[in-house]
């Protein structure tokens, strides 16, 4: 290839070989996440903006979104605090059965969520092992919210422990020794120097966990029973109406999904640039 | 503030990081924990300041008992090796951190936190730098906002970490020279614990030489290099190579000759004597008792290192020539010492630990 232009430093390809690596992942890209992004977006607005709007007239598709904005507020919440909990415990301090606890906050990611789901109705259904206990109490789990519930926060579990973990991890413990040295309590430290340190990484932790709370199919799908109205969160509903051959509104439902999925994005990039100095500083030593 | 540190023990898992140390500090002065990696010194600054709790033993600040304080009640300023800052807080509220944490009876108002703050950023000459971030600062100025920050709760002793470990050469210079200045302006007893022997003989009033969790020897720098009681620290502090002998009647012999170097005040039996490069002087090697091959030269400085290789073990001996010496590798000569030390039951070269392992 004597005709080739010497590659600028000694790490980089040649030009025709970085075009097709670059070709490669913008092919992939965009078969994979634009196009399905667009497509969802096209097939809601097929008939017009009027009937996209009427898809949300539905009471049912109102429940839905209603059941899942109430399910993430409580499943995100919950594990904002496990997740904080179990990070700073695994990165600042030694313990024994620390390797077993970070084994079981992989697990959910590890075990499919509807193995997870059948779980939860093999432990309250009412077949289930607490299924005699909980009629007699009056008390349902199982189809109905506190099942889907804790579906989510099983499923969503690991996802502000790991944005954290690793982070605290690399930061050990030498700023918290710093703060208790200059006289600040337990609680100060905490609230002064570990936590505004992984802020940024928390914050994400909790995007991504809303995101994916607000998201679940499998775990949430055998707990809930499908109860039009009652049960059924958004991924549910777009099911139903896609089975419903209800494409328009089967799309402009899923179209909210994908646009929280904007959201979370745009609201990521947009800290990142407006906080992009202190983003850095909490990344450099 | 003088401490009082007795028969202090902590043991990570097996191995001993403090066997037994006692240490009086002095009320004002500035004393450095010199040894190896591994000899216990960070353990015992760690332990003072009560980031470390000790099995058994005891630390006194003044008359009162330290151990039965937590960090916070201790009241000392701790300057970290990495600095430690608080990466998301400014300059300004770094230093001013440990005031704004204080109890509301004890705490100051805010106008005298700023006017603290100021006096404390003029004092280590980083005026102008308060809104700076951390990240935004080089080495030698994080660690002197590092220590701003552990001066402004008027520590009742300052504990430094190898507060130069992480700087590059000229700075630690610099920053040496500085923080002697800074002692002795603000009077804190000070410790500050640190591998580099130049580090603790050029900044403290004392050094105490510690090893495998041992204090060897504490004294000046006088006492320390000119005196040093242990073969550890005379190996320790500056340098020396050592020679197997034989201690008989007061004479050191060396493979059945007697050295022509005076009385030796040890037991009969197998000894070393021990001999800084720069009181080794080279012989005509048919009148030397010691006499050896030169195996290597190198320039150091103003100086030139041989190293002579000695009778039938080979012994390494390293002498300081001045570089018009005429001599040349594969040379034999014979070797006079100036000056020699030796010491009761001391039979083999002393280890040096992890950081001088050579």
């Amino acid at each position: 290839m004597a005709d080739a232009a010497p590659p600028s430093s000694p790490t980089s390809e040649s030009p025709a070989a970085r075009l097709a690596l670059i070709a490669v992942a913008v092919i992939f890209l965009g078969f994979f996440l634009f196009l399905p992004l667009i497509a969802v977006f096209t097939e809601a607005l097929r008939n017009g903006v009027g009937a996209y709007l009427a898809a949300f007239d539905d009471p049912d598709t109102i429940s839905a979104i209603k059941l899942t904005v109430l399910v993430a507020a409580i499943a995100v919440p919950l594990n904002l605090v496990f997740g904080l909990a179990a990070s700073w415990a695994i990165a600042k301090f030694e313990f024994k059965g620390k390797s077993l606890l970070l084994t079981l906050i992989d697990l959910p990611f590890s075990v499919s969520p509807v193995v997870s789901g059948m779980c939860y109705v093999l432990l309250f259904g009412g077949q289930g092992y607490f299924g005699k206990w909980l009629q007699s109490h009056d008390l349902q789990i199982i189809f109905a919210l506190p099942g889907i519930v804790l579906a989510t926060v099983f499923v969503t579990f690991p996802f502000v422990a790991r944005e954290l973990i690793p982070l605290m991890q690399e930061q050990g413990t030498s700023e918290e020794e710093a703060a208790l040295s200059l006289g600040a309590r337990g609680f100060r430290t905490f609230w002064s120097v570990t936590l505004p340190n992984v802020r940024w990484a928390l914050l994400y932790g909790v995007l991504l966990c809303n995101a994916r709370a607000m998201g679940e199919f499998g775990a949430v799908s055998v707990v809930s029973g499908h109860l039009r109205g009652l049960t059924n969160t958004v991924p549910l509903q777009v099911e139903i109406l896609y089975n419903d051959y209800n494409f328009v509104a089967a799309f402009a439902v899923a179209s909210v999904l994908a646009g929280l999925g904007l959201v979370t994005l745009a609201i990521k990039t947009g800290l990142e640039w407006r906080y992009g100095d202190e983003i850095s500083a909490a990344h450099r030593r | 503030m003088d401490l009082k540190i007795r028969d202090l023990h902590k043991d990570y898992g097996q191995f001993p990081a403090l066997n037994g140390v006692s240490l009086d500090i002095r009320s004002g002065e500035l004393i450095a924990l010199l040894g190896p990696s591994g000899s216990g010194k960070t353990t015992l600054l760690r332990a003072i300041a009560g980031l470390e709790i000790p099995e058994r033993g005891q630390i006194l600040f003044g008359d009162e008992d330290a151990l039965s304080k937590s960090v916070q009640e201790r009241n000392v300023g701790f300057v970290f090796q990495h600095y430690a800052l608080f990466r998301h807080m400014k300059v300004f509220d770094n230093i001013a951190f440990g005031l704004r944490v204080r109890g509301r009876a004890r705490r100051p108002a805010e106008a005298e936190i700023a006017k603290k703050v100021r006096e404390l950023l003029d004092l280590v000459q980083l005026s102008g730098l308060e809104a700076r971030y951390p990240a935004q600062l080089s080495g030698g100025q994080r660690q002197r906002v590092a220590l701003a920050r552990a001066l402004a709760i008027e520590p009742q002793v300052l504990l430094l970490d190898e507060p130069f470990g992480a700087l590059d050469a000229q700075v630690r210079k610099e920053l040496r020279r500085w923080l002697r200045a800074i002692h002795d302006e603000t009077g804190h007893t000070t410790v500050f614990v640190t591998h580099d022997q130049d580090e603790a003989l050029e900044l403290a009033d004392r050094v105490a030489v510690l090893n495998k969790g041992n204090i060897e020897q504490v004294g000046t720098p006088d006492d320390v290099y000119d005196r040093p009681e242990t073969p550890f620290v005379y190996a320790f502090i500056g340098d020396s190579t050592s020679l197997p002998v034989t201690i008989e009647q007061g004479r050191a012999l060396f493979e059945g000759s007697p050295l022509p170097i005076g009385a030796v005040d040890s037991p009969d039996g197998p000894s070393r004597i021990h001999i800084r490069p720069q009181d080794v002087t080279l012989a005509n090697p048919d009148d030397a008792a010691v006499h050896g091959e030169i195996i290597g030269l190198r320039r150091s400085g103003a100086h030139r290192r041989a190293d002579v290789c000695v009778g039938k073990a080979r012994s390494r001996i390293e002498a300081l020539l001045s570089p018009e010496t005429d001599v040349s590798v594969g040379e034999r000569v014979g070797l006079a010492f100036k000056g020699f030390a030796a010491y009761p039951q001391d039979p083999t070269p002393p280890k040096l630990g992890l950081a001088r392992a050579a």
